[in-house]
């Protein structure tokens, strides 16, 4: 044996197995992590049609006329259903995970988890009967 | 950014809460119940004035402006896992936040030009 250390030309590379860009399809609680994730692609596409609403309102009632109009397109009707689902998967996760990202304790006793999110469920029950009766009664 | 992190966290959680408890109710009436006719679409001038009142223009900016933070942060992670683009962090993130940067300003501009 040679004295000394050798030494090599190049770097060896670290062995890393290369994960496939389909990673999350490969078990049900990945590919739920996964959609998860890409139900805020459809909280985004809401934030902007709520945007596109606004600009409307403020351009005035033609506007506003073609507005509704392009709502009723299959494109946009499709969009709307299809990003109503992600986000009530958004929701219903959301509320779930509450407990979890939120310890409430009461004079030192820790809430159970189930009341949390029922709470939480209230809550969404009450604010959603209150925004749909302040839109309901502008129609 | 390590400075900000809490504050995008915080945001990101915000954002969640509001899209969560909020825009189901909002995207059925105005997404999919008044497009498909089983209500009908609020007037213009009923409409014109629920919006100019202060409250719900406070109301309004609030539910444009943090949901849209919550798509930033949540998307930016999606495209480092999912999509395996780790290299690209800072491209990322300004593209994200600046998204919903702008979004909020469109939506602060709007807000107050309504008249």
């Amino acid at each position: 044996m040679s004295a000394g250390p050798h030494y090599t030309l190049y770097h060896p590379r670290w062995y890393r197995r290369r994960v496939s860009v389909w990673w999350w399809l490969q078990k049900r609680s990945y590919a739920a992590f996964v959609t998860r994730e890409i139900t805020s692609v459809f909280v985004a596409f809401f934030a902007v049609v709520t945007l596109w609403q606004l600009r409307a309102l403020v351009q005035g009632p033609e506007a506003y006329e073609r507005f509704l109009a392009r709502l009723q397109t299959p494109l946009f009707l499709t969009l709307n259903v299809v990003a109503l689902v992600f986000v009530l998967f958004h929701a219903i996760t959301w509320f779930n995970l509450t407990p979890k990202a939120m310890v409430v304790r009461v004079s030192g006793k820790r809430l159970p988890d189930g009341l949390i999110i029922g709470l939480n469920y209230a809550a969404w029950l009450v604010l959603s009967a209150a925004v749909a009766f302040v839109l309901l009664r502008a129609a | 950014m390590a400075r900000i992190t809490p504050l995008l966290w915080l945001l990101f959680s915000a954002g969640g809460t509001v899209a969560a408890l909020l825009f189901p109710v909002h995207m059925l009436l105005t997404g999919v119940a008044v497009p498909l006719g089983w209500l009908e679409a609020p007037r213009y001038e009923a409409l014109h004035r629920l919006v100019t009142h202060p409250l719900t223009r406070i109301y309004l900016f609030v539910l444009i402006s943090l949901p849209l933070f919550h798509w930033a942060h949540r998307f930016r992670y999606t495209l480092y896992d999912g999509l395996q683009l780790k290299h690209l962090t800072v491209l990322i993130a300004v593209l994200c936040y600046g998204a919903a940067l702008g979004g909020t300003a469109l939506a602060a501009y709007l807000l107050w030009n309504l008249r």
